[in-house]
């Protein structure tokens, strides 16, 4: 089952909207709240860098019996060294962290940390695509 | 054991209901639907936060109390009474009359609830200062914590494993008549209770406990009883009424059932929310993981004003909520029983975990709930999301989700059946028939023409 979301830059009251909606879907399905809980958090902070540092993006989320893709999708600054940001200490808004793209890798590590697949395209000056996936 | 937590702490009755759809508006958790002109529960998504209740406009949702001629049967009947109970009177009805009233209906000994607020306030701080999983959630209100159960098991295991004061001051009247060589069978304890979910509290419990307390009585028709009695002179002279008064409590323990009552006295960053809409926002809020500043402490009261807004209590919650206000302004920060109340509760004051009671929507094998909720969201699609209700259902979400697991069909859409009709699918006398399921043959007949 596929859910869709549109993401605008700088709408923070309406950040976490995806998060919140998928999560409610989720729940609804009887999926385990431990799961849906790192569903949220992964999620969520993707959404808000979304609407923090890029132009504006797209989340979709495949919901399958054994577990969730979702895919997020910004056009924005993209992320010069995605190594750099995954590692622990960039997690932060950092001047350095900001200046390798506004801060558009922020909480990548976090992400990491509770999906059971992380995947990064990005290109600078274009944007960022992230694949999150977690199991059921 | 399998507790059965819905049924008993209210019930519809059939022949009050008149299927007019307004508690199904109000619900939660959206347990209630209307069919053949009744209201209709599904008792395990029920919280027992009596919302319900407070706007059934023909009382046709009943208490399910314990009856007072039941205390008879113990030959010494302990009455726990809530400190909001003497904050419903008017001054001029003095306490020590109330518990005359009280005795005279029967009652040995009347004691506070709130008692024990103040060997609880510790246990609470310590705690919260040790617990993995903040904000703690308090066990106060036995609807929040079946709210949590039932909608927020993601938050399950924020909710803080110490017993509410009330089982805690039950525990010591039972220790203390055991301590004084009392034969335990002859001991009742009974609760005064202002809402229907501390009956459920009582009855069914959370946490793998058993509660002491052997009934639990409706505050609203006490009241009545006592207020009648007053009127009516009907209590012993002053000083001859034959039960005994334990009433010492705190201004600690007097502020415990109102609003900011528990949070005030906790250490760190401690919030207080009252009314059911604004706790299901805020547990929202902490399920999506959108608050930054951590919190320590939350204490979530499903009533408005808390318990003074309690619905079995009587006389607005907001002049309840400022008498108790003014009593705990007066009252001393501590009572001579906390002592007490130390040593003989503070073993038994932990209950184990919680268990969540995730409802479910679509179905138990997520296979056929994802198919089922494709199958509702593509009705969504064509429903005509106003939520009137006509349907019987609250919402037309509800309405979708009844449809895919067989509990209704489209055609209970009033919009539908319109567009049915225009398409020529449906008889105009098919379409009332189909109403008829829902709303009973009644509503259906021109009353005026029979006239
Ligand atoms: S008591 Fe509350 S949860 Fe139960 S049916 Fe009534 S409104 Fe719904
Ligand atoms: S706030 Fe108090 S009166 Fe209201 S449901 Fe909760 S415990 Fe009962």
């Amino acid at each position: 089952m596929k859910l869709e979301y549109d993401v605008a830059a700088g709408d923070f009251t309406r950040a976490g909207f995806a998060s919140s909606s998928i999560k409610k879907a989720l729940k609804q399905l009887g999926v385990s709240p431990a799961v849906v809980k790192r569903v949220v958090i992964a999620v969520y902070e993707a959404e808000v860098n979304i609407v923090a540092h890029a132009n504006g993006g797209r989340i979709t989320a495949d919901i399958e019996p054994d577990g969730i893709n979702v895919v997020l999708a910004d056009t924005g600054p993209g992320i010069p060294d995605v190594e750099k940001a995954m590692q622990k200490g960039f997690s932060t808004a950092s001047k350095e962290v900001r200046e390798m793209g506004f801060g558009a890798g922020m909480g990548l590590p976090n992400i990491k940390e509770n999906a059971d697949s992380l995947r990064i395209e990005t290109e600078v000056g274009k944007g960022t695509t992230l694949y999150i996936y977690i199991k059921f | 054991m399998e507790h059965d937590t819905f049924h008993k702490a209210l019930e519809i009755q059939d022949d009050f209901c008149i299927g007019c759809s307004h508690c199904i508006k109000v619900c939660p958790t959206e347990a209630l639907r209307v069919s053949g002109g009744k209201a209709l529960l599904y008792a395990e998504w029920c919280i027992d936060c009596g919302r319900c209740f407070r706007v059934c406009p023909s009382r046709a949702i009943r208490v399910v109390d314990d009856d007072l001629d039941d205390i008879l049967s113990y030959k010494y009947r302990v009455l726990l009474v809530p400190a909001v109970f003497y904050a419903q009177f008017e001054k001029k009805v003095p306490p020590g009359v109330i518990n005359d009233i009280l005795g005279d209906m029967g009652f040995s000994e009347i004691c506070t609830v709130e008692q024990s607020a103040d060997t609880l306030v510790e246990e609470i701080n310590a705690y919260v200062r040790k617990a993995p999983a903040k904000p703690v959630i308090s066990s106060f209100c036995p609807a929040v914590i079946r709210l949590i159960q039932v909608r927020f098991p993601s938050l399950i295991d924020h909710i803080m494993l110490l017993l509410p004061p009330i089982e805690v001051t039950a525990q010591y009247y039972v220790k203390k008549w055991q301590n004084s060589g009392g034969d335990p069978s002859e001991l009742g304890v009974f609760y005064l209770t202002p809402c229907i979910a501390k009956i459920a509290a009582v009855k069914s419990p959370v946490g793998g406990y058993e509660s002491p307390i052997n009934g639990v009585i409706n505050m609203d028709y006490v009241y009545n009883r006592v207020l009648h009695a007053f009127k009516n002179k009907k209590y012993p002279e002053q000083g001859k009424g034959t039960e005994a008064v334990n009433d010492a409590i705190s201004s600690r323990g007097l502020r415990w059932p109102l609003t900011g009552g528990e949070a005030s006295q906790i250490e760190g960053r401690a919030l207080a929310i009252d009314g059911m809409t604004n706790v299901m926002d805020f547990l929202e809020k902490l399920e999506d993981e959108e608050i930054e500043e951590p919190i320590d402490y939350l204490e979530l009261r499903g009533c408005d004003e808390s318990c003074a807004g309690g619905i079995l209590v009587q006389g607005n919650r907001f002049l309840v909520a400022d008498n108790l206000r003014a009593e705990a302004a007066a009252a001393k920060d501590t009572h001579p029983l906390t002592g007490q109340y130390k040593q003989f509760c503070s073993a038994s004051i932990k209950m184990d975990a919680v268990e969540p009671r995730s409802m479910v929507k679509y179905d138990k094998d997520i296979n056929v709930a994802i198919k089922k909720m494709e199958a509702a969201r593509m009705l969504r699609k064509i429903l005509p999301d106003i939520d009137c209700g006509a349907c019987g259902a609250p919402s037309c979400e509800a309405l979708a989700a009844d449809i895919v697991r067989d509990d209704a069909s489209l055609n209970n859409c009033i919009f539908m059946q319109a567009r049915f009709e225009k398409e020529g699918s449906l008889l105009v006398g098919e379409a009332i028939d189909l109403m008829e399921k829902v709303w009973g043959k009644d509503r259906f007949v021109n009353k005026e023409k029979d006239n």
